[in-house]
């Protein structure tokens, strides 16, 4: 393909101290894709998207947003590129101290000079999108956790951005509303060539609306890394064991059931650790 | 500490430059943080002072009464309010009332990811979140001290006038005779002063919270300890200062 990628992670690697959190992710994600980033908890998936939105700086590797590097941006440049993508944070993030409405207009009224009736108008249609016209006047303490998320990908949308982050969008939300946020997501990507990046557990909802998909390795060596990439389809026939016990959701398997290291009887009856 | 001063840099940047560049902070918000910071502090800030005011009249009549020149009270009072008490118990009242809450607040909004949300939305949160607070500071503690010092005066003229028989005229006339302008002001920028260091303080500990609710408390405390050490400090200073200039 021609064009530019969207997002193009080479060789990606975080550590913390000793740990290594991410290690050597490589993707790319085109212009229409919605990607789909699985793995367990505790594998790095938030990590991941924090580097993408520039919340945080790679050991090593190289990250571009539509085709620039964001790893050596000054803020200012890394703000200008922000307005290009909206994110959905896991628990919605609205600010607290305004309303939904407010919340919503927020991104409009700091980043451009829209008159304050459009302003009025975009949040009423982006509102609607999600379902939630009428209740602008509402405070985010006021509306349940599954609201805050649907204002929260309201807000995300609207700068009309080319690429939507999202974090676990449907945790959380009843299976109606999962749905309901999975067909606006197709809608977005499939009508107006929206380009996504999803992170989740949620294996209905990562199937209907993912085009592309990876894997992020759970425990042991492959920690951090990429152990399955490609359509929906191909890592639903993947052999590779972990993945599918976690496309299954079975509780024991290549990812123990386990994570301490250490013996259950010897901590049970004193004994010092090897 | 090289935060603390990195975020006192972008504070004066997106006060005095980035407005001229197109980037303006909302006087809306400095507003709203005024009523916030400013106006919800009168009652507290005036039973504060009222009280200072009554007490110090009180030991100062007491102890002038051994020389009998107990008609001298009030010009302890004005003094002592104007030039140490006023601007350091308001100060402390404010870091009790606004820091600590401004320090939560942003805390907060830390913890629950609301300052990275703007951050991707563009909004840098220094201009969004900090600037209002800095200029709402910066203004209402001077004002809230000359307030306090009124109130206090009233505080200290209620003792003269109901035990020591003092006719208000005379009170009132004590004063004005005692209190030189440059009392008023290095009260005034003392308060100043004050309101930057606590303000700054209290929006960076706000700001570099990290680890859900104790890490908000744990903050919270630092932020109101390290803004009353630091305002003692200042005092001192500032009161060496002042004698050594005058």
């Amino acid at each position: 393909m021609s064009e530019t990628p969207i997002i193009e992670v080479t060789n990606l690697v975080r550590k913390f101290g000793t740990h290594t959190v991410l290690n050597g992710i490589t993707f790319k994600i085109e212009k229409g894709d919605v990607m789909i980033i699985m793995g367990g908890s505790g594998c790095g998936k938030s990590t991941l998207l924090a580097h993408i939105i520039g919340g945080a700086k790679p050991t090593s590797g190289s990250i571009k947003l539509f085709g620039e590097e964001i790893t050596t941006m000054t803020d200012d440049q890394l703000a200008k590129h922000r307005l290009r993508f909206g994110m959905l944070f896991q628990s919605g993030a609205l600010l607290q101290s305004l309303t939904v409405g407010q919340n919503v207009a927020l991104p409009l009224i700091e980043n451009s000079h829209v008159a304050p009736e459009i302003v009025d108008l975009v949040v009423k249609m982006k509102l609607e999108l999600v379902g939630l016209t009428g209740f602008e006047n509402l405070k985010p303490a006021e509306i349940s956790g599954g609201m805050k998320k649907r204002v929260g990908l309201a807000r995300a949308l609207a700068m009309d951005p080319e690429l939507l982050l999202s974090d676990e969008p449907t945790a959380g939300l009843d299976p109606i509303m999962t749905a309901v946020v999975d067909k606006l997501t197709l809608d977005l990507t499939r009508k107006l060539g929206l380009t996504a990046m999803i992170v989740t557990h949620d294996m209905t909802s990562a199937f209907r609306v993912g085009t592309k998909m990876i894997m992020l390795g759970g425990a042991g060596p492959k920690q951090g890394t990429i152990i399955a990439q490609g359509t929906p389809d191909e890592i639903r026939n993947c052999k590779d064991p972990e993945v599918q016990q976690f496309i299954n959701g079975e509780p024991d398997g290549p990812v123990a059931l386990k994570l301490s290291k250490s013996d259950y009887l010897s901590s049970l009856l004193h004994e010092p650790e090897l | 500490m090289r935060a603390y001063f990195k975020l006192n840099f972008e504070i004066l940047y997106w006060v005095l430059i980035a407005p001229f560049l197109g980037k303006p902070f909302k006087i809306t918000s400095v507003l709203h943080e005024m009523i916030n910071i400013g106006v919800q502090a009168i009652p507290m800030a005036s039973l504060t002072a009222f009280s200072i005011g009554l007490t110090l009249a009180m030991q100062g009549a007491h102890e002038l009464a051994h020389l009998g020149a107990t008609s001298y009270t009030p010009n302890l009072v004005i003094v002592t309010l104007l030039r140490e008490l006023g601007p350091l118990l308001i100060g402390t009242v404010v870091i009790g009332r606004s820091g600590s809450a401004v320090t939560a607040e942003l805390g907060t909004m830390k913890v629950s990811e609301e300052i990275l949300a703007l951050q991707v939305m563009a909004i840098n949160p220094v201009r969004f979140l900090v600037v209002p607070r800095f200029l709402a500071m910066l203004i209402m503690l001077p004002v809230l001290t000359v307030f306090g010092n009124y109130v206090g005066m009233l505080g200290g003229w209620s003792i003269c006038h109901f035990a020591l028989d003092m006719n208000t005229t005379a009170y009132i006339t004590r004063l004005i005779d005692n209190a030189q302008p440059m009392d008023l002001y290095s009260g005034v920028i003392k308060s100043f002063v004050f309101a930057w260091l606590i303000i700054t303080i209290s929006c960076q500990a706000g700001l570099e919270v990290e680890g859900g609710a104790e890490g908000v408390g744990k903050s919270t405390t630092n932020s109101v300890v390290t803004s009353i050490l630091a305002m003692l400090i200042a005092n001192a200073l500032l009161t060496g200062f002042f004698f050594f200039f005058e």
